[in-house]
């Protein structure tokens, strides 16, 4: 059984941009020819299957490095299940798991038992990522190499930064035997003081607790100290605030190993957004100035941001349906996060091929997995309808939870379809 | 005019005619106070829950006063009377009240936004009596009526404010409140006190206590919430009541005729000196008595029948 994808621009930044034909035959991209214009030239095909994408975008397999599936645990947030359902339907062929479920992914167990479910389900895949310490306590390192054996690609205590800076070292040097890559929640929390949303005139103008830029800047200088020390590589999650851009492009200048992500709220919303006590509008980082989001877009422009990952977080009613200081930080992300990375294009500050690569090529290089769309690679591909113009709505979310600040916005583009493993797991 | 207001959440909300409606219907509720028998029937049959999440005297007692000098029922639950500490949600434990057909239910909250939250979800009005460090409307704008009384007006007058600005509701309401009104708001602390970003509310921050109460027409002293501070913010009371306490040598910097005024309780040595407090200039009793006729005028608009049930 073959499949011909036709009639699109393929686009692997570095490797190919043209119109062609996709083959897959199989779990594999068999070949890449030029278009058929005539129906004849197929031949005796009744064995094969035409995905007509004419006008769209077939790119590598997008890949979020950064979601929450919640299962093991709080299953009645999102499952493994729906998580990846959420993930086919938003583009994305693959996603990083977070580790802190209930119990946490730190040993192997828990690390077979998503990918086993995740093998099972057939959707989008999953590589997961292990705890850095023993039950993300910050105290004792949990068994990072076990877990890799086991099918781990990096390791973070994701939610919960590490506070003892001597730990972190040791943590960075240990991985680095391994060459497995730390992510890292940089959050300095004394300072972080429990606040609900970004300190300044709104937070004072709602009477909201506030976190200050430096909750996140402190930590991400203090680990670009210790990539330095140690020679190890560091990726920092959901960057949000100009301070940690700027530290991250000078450290990028001198050599350190540093990689970093946004997501796409960061460059999309402000606190200025962030109103009448809706909670969906609570995030952690925190949504934060005009500036902060001009700084993480010129990131993404020249580079200093690597990639863009969602931070997928759902949460249901009992955890946001709540007075704003005591409801859970975190927004889904999964299905809008395509949509809204692609104003980035439609705006100017990002060229197409660049889009690719903040949203496949380097997330699969950061976890040392190769996507290329080349005869012979696994189909895993996405196909982009760039121009495709809707509104945002909760309800057709796959995802089990709804907590979204998007519902209602207008958007252009979104994912046409998803294939992995040369299966067709989500079509529009 | 009608008031068609369902709920009163913050100042913000308020039109500068609604908060003038507001203040002149409480001076004429002043005077219920002051008979024998201190009781009209306007709200007659009308149930009001107050709902206390966090400890309170003056407020509750102020709220409470208010509905019986109305003829309301009034009913007060609190939070360890309250299903909360069972681990029931603040909107289901709303939705309860609701069901028991309340008019109005008042609602002091440590949460920010919580009465917004409630307010959605409840066909009673709900009047805000101090949310988290959000707002405390009804503290404004007894506050407010008690300037107009004494000064005739409230359109430019210079209003000093001193103290922890940061975690004081009544400090965000007065200012926002002040400010619609006319006035010119100057706000006074410890930097660890003023929040970021909070002349955008409408007040200038001075540097130090003499140039901000200089030529005032109003000083009000916020209280040192000792259970809030860890000596973070300022390291003792001493200290502090050198710099930004309220006694006499700084009181002669304002105007002859300036009021002093503190929603309580005070901490007298600290903010505020005794013989200020207890002197002349003085209103801070007077606030309490308003606080009453204030409160029984929220209660007449947003209950009493003036506003149309279909007007939200």
């Amino acid at each position: 059984m073959r499949i011909r994808i036709k009639g699109a621009r393929i686009l692997d930044p570095g490797n190919i941009d043209d119109n062609k034909d996709i083959i897959v035959k199989d779990h594999l991209i068999e070949a890449i020819v030029d278009p058929i214009f005539d129906r004849k030239e197929n031949g005796t095909s009744s064995d094969i299957e035409t995905i007509d994408a004419t006008g769209m975008i077939v790119v590598p397999g997008l890949i979020d490095i950064h979601v929450h599936l919640r299962e093991p645990g709080q299953e009645y947030k999102e499952t493994i299940e729906t998580g990846l359902m959420a993930a086919a339907r938003g583009g994305f062929t693959a996603v990083c798991s977070m580790p802190n479920t209930n119990p946490v992914n730190d040993n192997s167990q828990v690390t077979k038992f998503i990918i086993n479910r995740a093998n099972e389900l057939g959707l989008s895949k999953v590589y997961p990522t292990g705890a850095i310490t023993q039950g993300s306590m910050g105290n004792t390192l949990a068994e990072i190499y076990d877990m890799q054996q086991a099918g781990i690609v990096a390791v973070t205590d994701d939610g919960k930064p590490l506070e003892n800076s001597n730990l972190m070292r040791r943590a960075l040097e240990y991985c680095k035997g391994f060459n497995i890559p730390v992510f890292v929640h940089a959050e300095e929390l004394s300072i972080a003081d429990g606040g609900s949303m970004n300190e300044g005139f709104f937070a004072t103008f709602w009477g909201i607790k506030g976190i200050p830029n430096a909750a996140e800047s402190i930590m991400v200088v203090r680990d670009i100290a210790l990539s330095e020390l140690t020679g190890a590589s560091v990726h920092f999650c959901h960057i949000s605030t100009k301070e940690s851009v700027e530290a991250i492009r000078q450290a990028k200048k001198r050599g350190v190993k540093v990689t970093c992500e946004t997501a796409p709220h960061y460059f999309t919303l402000t606190d200025e957004d962030v109103k009448d006590y809706n909670t969906n509008f609570k995030m952690n980082p925190p949504l934060r100035s005009e500036e902060d989001r001009q700084a993480v877009i010129q990131g993404l422009v020249d580079g200093t941001i690597d990639l863009i990952a969602s931070d997928h977080a759902p949460h249901s009613v009992v955890e946001k349906d709540v007075e704003f200081d005591r409801a859970a930080f975190g927004i889904v992300g999964l299905e809008t996060s395509l949509s809204l990375s692609l104003k980035l294009v439609h705006d100017g500050f990002l060229t197409m091929a660049e889009l690719v690569n903040k949203m496949a090529k380097h997330p699969a290089k950061i976890i040392g997995i190769q996507n290329d769309v080349k005869p012979g690679n696994i189909a895993d591909l996405t196909i982009i309808d760039p121009e495709d113009t809707y509104e945002i709505d909760p309800e057709t979310f796959k995802s089990k939870s709804k907590n979204t600040p998007f519902s209602g916005l207008k958007v252009k583009g979104r994912p046409f379809l998803t294939m992995v493993n040369g299966k067709v797991v989500y079509s529009k | 005019m009608r008031f068609t207001k369902k709920d009163i959440l913050d100042i913000e909300s308020l039109e500068p005619r609604e908060i003038s409606m507001i203040l002149d219907t409480a001076q004429g509720m002043k005077e219920i106070s002051e008979r024998p028998v201190k009781k009209v029937p306007t709200l007659r049959g009308k149930t009001i829950v107050l709902f206390f999440q966090e400890p309170s005297t003056r407020t509750k007692l102020s709220f409470d006063t208010a509905a019986k000098r109305l003829s309301a029922d009034s009913i007060s639950i609190s939070k360890s009377s309250s299903s909360i500490v069972k681990g029931e949600t603040l909107i289901d434990t709303a939705k309860n009240l609701e069901a028991m057909k309340p008019d109005v239910i008042v609602l002091r909250h440590p949460s920010s936004g919580a009465p917004h939250l409630i307010a959605k979800r409840v066909n009673a009005s709900v009047i805000n009596a101090g949310d988290g460090i959000h707002a405390h409307p009804s503290q404004a704008l007894l506050d407010m009526m008690s300037v107009r009384e004494k000064k005739g007006k409230i359109e430019g007058l210079n209003i000093s404010i001193i103290g922890d600005i940061a975690h004081s509701r009544v400090a965000r309401s007065d200012i926002t409140g002040f400010s619609k009104m006319g006035a010119n708001v100057c706000i006074c602390a410890p930097e660890t006190m003023i929040p970021m970003g909070v002349e955008n509310l409408g007040c200038s921050v001075s540097p130090n206590m003499e140039t901000c109460i200089e030529g005032a027409d109003v000083i009000m002293m916020l209280r040192i919430q000792k259970e809030r501070q860890d000596n973070i913010l300022f390291p003792t009371e001493r200290e502090y009541a050198t710099l930004f306490g309220l006694n006499k040598a700084r009181l002669n910097l304002a105007k002859k005729d300036v009021i002093v005024m503190h929603p309580g309780p005070m901490n007298r040595g600290v903010e505020i000196s005794s013989d200020v407090a207890d002197s002349d200039s003085s209103m801070i009793l007077e606030q309490v008595t308003n606080g009453v006729a204030l409160r029984m005028a929220l209660f007449y608009l947003v209950a009493g029948g003036s506003r149309h049930a279909d007007s939200d």
